[in-house]
């Protein structure tokens, strides 16, 4: 990625853009052309050089060598994906791999041609219904005491667990050695899907697995928030009545009921204490910006009055206290930021058509679609950019053409969830925060509007 | 002296006469009723009665093409006629369809004299038929025009007002009507932002409406933002269909 490549060279050291450490510093570096930002870790942490070894089996009969395939891929995918690994590629790898410690060969490992300073091993087995997996995580170039993990799981033997062993053992070696931060193996992300005939709210793994439908309305569903705890999805639905803002409890399986306003309702946004719902209402004749409380709808607070769409609010999930949205008030939609009671409105962006405001987890950047060269006639792409908050200094992060909107931060800080159609179609992808390493999630019918998870 | 007998003749003669006449009085006396006692003349024949008649509708209302019974009696009358059919029984019925309003005479003659009786029937035209003329959603469909919008616009621009106009002329000539403006957006731009600009513009339409005289409970507005295009092409011209108020007749 160039904007990569020109980061590299401007850093001294191999700091790196997608480490995202809740102390991270933020400067602006004036370039040649552009502005843009570290978004780096400010304490020089090097990208961990791991090697997750294919684990071994203990058992021989179905299902184990299945499970075990779906364990080995899921666990690798989870760490290279993780943002903070140099992984050692497979090709390097010794021949023999250990399945216990007492098979561990420290040198083999730290020497070259792998040079890997941590490697992930173990066992697999299913038996009598269940699947045993015993995992550990050396330190090779530790040889006094290289143990840094060990971990044992027995679940039902199916792939769902397989996956799920491997998404929990991966989380351990990325809090383990990233810093402290929760891996987001187990994270979900939640879209909108047309392929059962109409929109409606889906789920799926943070890897694109377990793809499955939530709602089934019937009508237009759209922009679907999972709450902080976890337990609903806020969301809006286009019905014979209008746009309103629905709640769907996972834990009971159907919608929650929450009022309706009157006029157009949509774009909910959670507090991080998930007891406000910020959305926009036209209920005054205009949309405007609201809070209500997330469980009653009680307590309807206006927040915004000017004339001109105001829609998308988005909470700093790290304090709460501010509000970044999106408004047509001067013309085509830009963001801004304004407290979380409506006062000291700021203008972040200075032009162009910039909409879908997301807040990070550490609460110092905004990443928003923005299609800079914008009108009829004027050619361009719509990209996400990411922003300091403080200094208003952007980097675009997406490239080529195509439109990308919608995107979402993971919990962790380290990845983008996001929509684009660069493929054909409207499909959700995801990418490190530095722009690199896409991954396309979806494939069937159209797929937009990603949320990830809290956690 | 030929005198004496004479004048007993004479006496006898003048005697005679007496006679006579006191005989002829007595003859014609009795020969002419009058009696020798005084009684007072016998009344005359009383006239012959006067005929009586009387006449009825019923029913006394109808459409044209149905029919209704007129009955009549009459007492004393020996020629009774009822005016546009003649001569009819002293009494009785008869059904009758006339295609107008129609006074109904009957008259009834007899030694006594004449006698009328009327009955009037109210002949009324049924409406025409329905399905001859197109109905009110038809008329809707024919005649009501939707506002188009520029770029990221809710203004109602001349065009659209021109059309706005001429839905609000229409509509007022068919108060009863009652209908949804549905905003709607080109496929540029971000779903979130163009429901706002949906609603903006189905509220635009909806002012001009209301402002140019049509009440603004007949008028419901809903966005679609950009979910519903009319089209999917990629041009300008598909666009700007898109970017409308779409007025929709509510059944």
């Amino acid at each position: 990625m160039k904007v990569y490549n020109i980061v590299q060279r401007y850093l001294s050291m191999k700091r790196l853009f997608a480490v995202l450490l809740a102390s991270s510093l933020c400067a602006s570096a004036a370039a040649a052309q552009q502005d843009w930002i570290r978004t780096g870790t400010g304490l020089g942490v090097e990208k961990v050089r791991l090697a997750a070894a294919d684990f071994k089996p203990t058992t021989t009969e179905p299902p184990a060598p299945e499970l075990l395939k779906v364990f080995n891929d899921t666990l690798f995918a989870d760490l290279e994906n993780a943002g903070i690994f140099d992984m050692v590629s497979k090709s390097f790898y010794p021949l023999q791999v250990p399945g216990t410690p007492a098979e561990m060969n420290l040198g083999a490992w730290s020497n070259p041609p792998p040079n890997a300073s941590m490697v992930a091993f173990g066992n697999l087995g299913a038996a009598a219904g269940q699947v045993s997996v015993q995992g550990w995580l050396f330190d090779v170039k530790n040889a006094q005491s290289p143990q840094v993990l060990g971990k044992q799981y027995r679940e039902a033997a199916t792939t769902e667990n397989a996956r799920l062993i491997a998404h929990r053992f991966a989380n351990e070696i990325i809090f383990r050695l990233g810093g402290g931060i929760q891996g987001v193996a187990e994270s979900k992300i939640f879209f909108i899907s047309d392929r059962s005939g109409h929109k409606e709210v889906w789920e799926m793994d943070y890897d694109g697995a377990n793809q499955k439908q939530v709602t089934r309305l019937g009508e237009i569903s759209l922009s679907p928030r999972v709450s902080p705890d976890g337990s609903r999805v806020a969301f809006s639905a286009i019905g014979s009545g209008g746009s309103n803002i629905l709640m769907w409890s996972l834990e009971l399986n159907r919608l929650v009921t929450f009022p309706r306003f009157g006029g157009t309702n949509a774009s909910p946004a959670w507090s991080p204490d998930g007891k406000l719902i910020a959305f926009s209402s036209s209920r005054s004749g205009d949309p405007e910006l609201y809070v209500a409380d997330s469980a009653s709808g009680a307590g309807l607070k206006r927040l915004t009055n000017y004339r001109g769409t105001d829609i998308s609010p988005c909470f700093n999930p790290k304090s709460g206290a501010q509000i970044a949205f999106v408004s047509g008030r001067t013309g085509l939609p830009q963001i801004y930021v304004m407290d979380a009671d409506g006062a000291n409105l700021q203008r972040m962006t200075d032009g162009g058509y910039a909409v879908s405001p997301a807040w990070s987890p550490n609460g110092q950047f905004l990443l928003f679609a923005w299609f800079r060269k914008y009108g009829p006639g004027e050619p361009g792409a719509q990209d996400i950019y990411i922003m300091d908050v403080a200094s208003k200094q952007w980097v675009q992060l997406t490239t080529g053409a195509g439109r990308n909107d919608f995107p979402s931060w993971s919990p962790d800080g380290r990845h983008i969830v996001f929509q684009s159609n660069r493929s054909g179609s409207d499909q959700i992808w995801t990418m490190l925060a530095d722009g690199t390493n896409l991954h396309q999630l979806t494939t069937q019918g159209r797929n937009t509007m990603p949320n990830w998870s809290f956690r | 002296m030929a005198s004496s007998l004479a004048l007993e003749d004479e006496v006898k003669e003048n005697r005679l006469k007496w006679l006579i006449v006191i005989a002829s009085f007595a003859i014609l006396m009795t020969v002419s009723g009058c009696k020798k006692k005084e009684t007072p003349p016998p009344p005359p024949p009383p006239p012959p009665p006067a005929p009586t008649a009387s006449l009825s509708a019923n029913p006394s209302a109808i459409e044209r093409g149905q029919s209704t019974t007129l009955s009549w009696q009459t007492q004393n009358a020996t020629d009774v006629t009822l005016e546009g059919i003649g001569g009819v029984e002293p009494s009785g019925s008869r059904q009758v369809t006339p295609a107008d309003s129609t006074t109904y005479r009957l008259t009834a003659k007899g030694p006594g004299g004449t006698k009328d009786a009327t009955a009037r029937v109210t002949v009324t035209v049924p409406p025409p038929p329905v399905q001859a003329g197109p109905s009110d959603e038809q008329l809707f469909a024919q005649n009501i025009r939707d506002a188009y919008f520029d770029y990221d616009k809710y203004d109602v621009r001349p065009d659209a007002q021109q059309a706005l106009q001429a839905d609000a002329q229409f509509l007022a000539q068919h108060p009863s009507i009652r209908f949804t403006i549905e905003g709607h957006c080109d496929e540029r731009g971000s779903t979130e932002y163009n429901l706002g600009l949906g609603d903006n513009r189905a509220s635009a339409a909806k002012n001009f409406l209301v402002q140019n005289g049509v009440s603004a409970d007949r008028i419901k507005t809903i966005s679609y933002g950009k979910e519903k295009p009319f089209c999917t092409e990629s041009n300008e011209t598909c666009w700007q269909q898109n970017r409308r108020a779409h007025l929709v007749y509510q059944k």
